[in-house]
């Protein structure tokens, strides 16, 4: 089995996905990134600055797209007019670049993907070219039309944007893996590297995050801590745990030549 | 003449006659932008040649660290 992640026909050689807000500074924001192992990085697109801000250092200065992979994302759009707007920006914004992260919410308070909007724009956005990677909830049935719309990537929540609750339901997330025949990656809700491990042991071909590690006390070592329990999560999935059970008749020493 | 930018409606002295004029006096020309005027995109080579006029409605956006 292979060990790349293989979205929309590249092969990227880390699983983990990382957000780049919420960092003290762009130099964190680069320092976690590169503890991280990860290669695509989400990005927001907003207005920009003017005038006497318009000289600030950015974002680009700080992680070339030459050496990562760019994931413009919609956060922030609660219709499907303005996440489509939104990445369409963002194309013309890199060079025609195609790769997106499609996300629209529902609610302000809880952050809640909007489903019916999601659909919506993922099917604009599929006709128009893009490569859709879709943020979306953990309902199996959606996450599969998501699919059968083109979008080349499915990333049901954990639990809820910035959250840290973790896996909420693992018994939904394997529903959508055994379904799917593109990937599934985790996006939102993952707070520490237990979380992260058990999501690719689920089978998940990815985790995105970000708070979980730009909000920890020292988001460097967070991140290379994701970066283990990432790679640590996959071998167990690919190795196949054991099977439980209540309790086992057969002990891991032999059971002959006991002294007598 | 008037422009809304961002959704910030600013007036200037003078009359500017395309995105180009726009982007230098904003001093963010060459900078790595993307440009939405009434809702349709103005992709950077056609700066030059897109006029404006006062009313017009402008989006200007970058990449930004984000979730």
């Amino acid at each position: 089995m292979s060990n790349t992640l293989n979205i929309a026909g590249t092969s990227y050689h880390s699983r983990l996905l990382v957000g780049t807000g919420k960092y003290k500074d762009f130099t964190e924001t680069r320092a976690a990134i590169d503890g991280s192992g990860a290669l695509i990085v989400r990005v927001g697109i907003r207005g920009t600055n003017f005038g006497h801000s318009a000289g600030e250092p950015s974002l680009l200065d700080y992680l070339p797209p030459e050496q990562f992979t760019y994931l413009p994302n919609t956060a922030g759009c609660y219709s499907a007019d303005d996440a489509v707007r939104t990445l369409r920006l963002a194309r013309e914004l890199l060079d025609g670049h195609k790769l997106v992260k499609l996300e629209v919410l529902g609610d302000s308070k809880t952050l809640y993907p909007n489903v019916i909007e999601t659909i919506a724009a993922a099917k604009v956005l599929v006709k128009d070219g893009f490569d859709v990677m879709v943020y979306t909830s953990d309902d199996p049935i959606i996450a599969k039309q998501l699919e059968e719309i083109g979008c080349c990537a499915v990333m049901p929540l954990a639990s809820l944007i910035g959250s840290g609750m973790g896996i909420l339901n693992p018994w939904n997330l394997q529903i959508i893996i055994e379904n799917a025949k593109i990937p599934v990656l985790v996006d939102a809700g993952v707070g520490s590297a237990a979380d992260a491990a058990i999501a690719m042991e689920l089978g998940c071909a990815g985790v995105l995050m970000n708070t979980a590690i730009a909000a920890a006390r020292d988001p460097v070592m967070m991140a290379g801590a994701m970066k283990k329990a990432i790679e640590a999560g996959r071998e167990s999935y690919l190795a196949g745990r054991m099977p439980k059970k209540l309790y086992s008749a057969s002990p891991s020493s032999p059971t002959a030549g006991l002294i007598a | 003449m008037q422009l809304t930018i961002n959704g910030n409606p600013r007036e200037f002295e003078i009359d500017i006659l395309n995105v180009y004029q726009l982007v230098t006096l904003l001093e963010i020309k060459g900078k790595r932008i993307a440009i939405e005027l009434n809702g349709e995109i103005v992709p950077r080579g056609l700066f030059e040649t897109t006029q404006l006029n006062t009313g017009d409605q402008l989006e200007i956006v970058g990449a930004v660290g984000g979730g």
